[in-house]
């Protein structure tokens, strides 16, 4: 389709297709540059990193970096190891992607299904949630966490930052287009509420909660602010806030080869969901932003 | 637009609701309110006692240079980071719209940074940068330039403005391909064919039909600078040197968290609150437009 169009086009489309394709490989490059850099840094010795210039090439250490960062971190700065780390981000990750599909989609099921006094006033307090990022509620929240006795727990990791305004209105939004015959087909077969949520609604909504859960995971994942606040211990820390840690001194005492690792081992979770669930990723991101 | 038909009982929708509105009201409403009444309190040095003093703490912000001067960094940095990330993201994205062959893997190799953590690509980027190792700083000074953040306001600027634009430069990307792409493809062969080179093209067509994409893309930039690059300032400058990068958001956690300063940093928070209700506003009143509900 697209051939024929601008094949019609009269000007020199060789020239045109030379600059195009020249300025997305240096767009490629400009964003991987960091990228490899970290990667090379996380395969040599401190020693060849700061002797400048480091090499742009692989060294020879990639495996004993990320072992000791896995096992044990970094000997100056913060010591927790990695492995602790990868799992708490991984279990925060995936607790805030699913607590917010859940506490959205039933909310959005109650606000669209069904005739209820306070229904409109429920549905503008979460909207107003919009507008109150952890960033502006700092150190009440961070009281309302220590009375609740959930600092420096998952609880207290999660919990704060489940409530979501943008997956209810997607799924609200996605609910109205379901046709009314549905449910009058449920309710003539004597299905109550919950069972036309399960057996019809929650199949309908995959492909919303497969894209919504991308990017949800990828937002749990890389908490900074909240997290940095509610850890203390380092065997709470997530790889995001341990990273943080690590860089404790100047460029001389950091332990830039196991940092850098750890960097590795930060960014590429998400960067492989990007990458491999680049479908979902896509539909995630367009969506929450309507 | 509402559902026809539906469903009665009278407890099981507020059961449905309960744990939302729950974690709403713990953990955004009550804390919200918390912060409104901090604002208007001011507290002895030790936390043992606090009074009531009206719009003292707003007061003396405005009347704090420092305080403005945070206005001005944030203010400068989030117009930097909207210029930056989106220029660069439409050229790509124009470029990609171009190309037959390949698109998917550009793409592909330029959407990946959105999932780096504002605080990673901060690490990563002052890595790079940094004054006694990185690796750009020695060819810099090959070339003449003497690249030291840690003591250059201007340059550490530049450099929480790079990082911060690094996975927003995705972001923009994938919008504003999704824009180019919408536009239908007769009517700039039209404009082809009466002559329109592909510069003038862009100028009067293209870039007309992508405006609401632009619009909507700028505030979503400056609520991204304004908020969520907290990570990048706090593992690089930490609003050093001398403030020259202390966005507020910054400022907030700095005063509050590390100074201990209850009152203005909840004085400060109501102030960023009023600035993140006013850009909804203009978020949404410009959706409502766009979007057909």
């Amino acid at each position: 389709m697209k051939d024929s169009t601008t094949a019609l086009m009269v000007e020199n489309r060789p020239v045109a297709d030379f600059i195009a394709h020249a300025i997305l490989i240096l767009g490629v490059i400009v964003v991987a540059f960091p990228l490899w850099v970290t990667f090379v840094a996380s395969t040599r010795t401190f020693d060849e990193i700061v002797n400048v210039p480091m090499a742009l090439t692989p060294g020879t250490h990639l495996l004993d970096n990320y072992a000791q960062a896995l096992s044990h971190g970094s000997e100056k700065g913060s010591s927790a190891p990695v492995a602790t780390m990868l799992f708490n981000s991984f279990v925060v990750a995936v607790s805030v992607a699913i607590g917010k599909i859940v506490i959205s989609i039933l909310s959005a099921f109650a606000i669209v299904y069904f005739r209820f006094r306070l229904r409109q006033f429920f549905f503008w307090m979460i909207f107003i949630t919009l507008m109150l990022p952890v960033e502006v509620r700092i150190i009440p929240t961070y009281q309302v966490a220590s009375s609740l006795h959930i600092l420096d727990s998952y609880p207290g990791l999660v919990l704060p930052l489940i409530a979501s305004a943008t997956a209810t209105f997607l799924f609200r939004q996605f609910f109205l287009t379901i046709p009314d015959e549905l449910v009058e087909a449920a309710r003539i077969d004597g299905a109550g509420p919950m069972r036309f949520f399960f057996d019809v609604v929650l199949p309908l909504s995959r492909t919303h909660i497969a894209a919504l859960f991308v990017i949800l995971f990828i937002y749990g994942w890389n908490q900074y602010l909240w997290p940095l606040l509610i850890t203390s211990s380092e065997s709470m820390y997530t790889i995001v806030i341990g990273i943080k840690r690590m860089i404790a001194g100047g460029d001389a005492t950091n332990e830039w080869n196991i940092i850098m690792a750890t960097a590795m081992l930060a960014l590429l979770p998400p960067a492989l969901v990007v990458v491999f669930m680049q479908k979902w990723f896509v539909k995630g991101l367009v969506e929450t932003e309507k | 637009m509402e559902k026809r038909v539906v469903f009665k009982s009278a407890w099981l929708p507020y059961a449905l609701v309960a744990p939302q509105i729950i974690i709403t009201v713990v953990f955004f409403f009550w804390p919200a309110i918390v912060a409104m009444y901090y604002a208007f309190l001011v507290q002895d040095p030790f936390g043992l006692s606090s009074h009531f003093v009206w719009f003292q703490n707003f007061i003396e912000l405005f009347h704090s240079s420092n305080y403005l001067d945070s206005f001005k960094v944030t203010a400068l940095f989030s117009v930097l980071v909207a210029a930056v990330s989106m220029s660069l993201a439409l050229l790509l994205a124009v470029m990609a719209d171009h190309v037959l062959r390949g698109a998917v893997v550009y793409k592909t190799l330029l959407i990946w940074p959105y999932a780096v953590a504002p605080a990673i690509a901060g690490v990563l980027w002052a890595f790079i940068f940094s004054p006694s190792i990185g690796i750009v700083t020695y060819y810099l000074l090959k070339l003449g330039v003497n690249w030291n953040w840690v003591i250059n306001g201007n340059q550490a600027m530049l450099l929480v403005v790079m990082a911060a634009s690094y996975k927003q430069v995705s972001y923009n990307f994938l919008f504003f391909l999704a824009g180019l792409q919408s536009i239908p493809k007769s009517m700039i062969e039209a404009a082809a064919i009466d002559g329109a080179g592909p510069i003038r093209r862009f100028w009067t067509i293209i870039f007309p039909l992508i405006s609401p994409t632009t619009f909507f893309l700028l505030v979503v930039n400056i609520v991204y600078a304004f908020f969520d690059t907290f990570g990048v300032i706090d593992a690089t400058t930490q609003g050093g040197p001398a403030a020259a990068t202390e966005i507020l958001v910054y400022k907030v956690y700095y005063d509050g968290v590390k100074a201990a300063d209850l009152g203005s940093s909840s004085a400060q928070s109501v102030i960023l609150m009023l600035i993140v209700i006013a850009l909804t506003v203009v978020q949404f009143r410009f959706i409502e437009r766009k979007v057909q509900y």
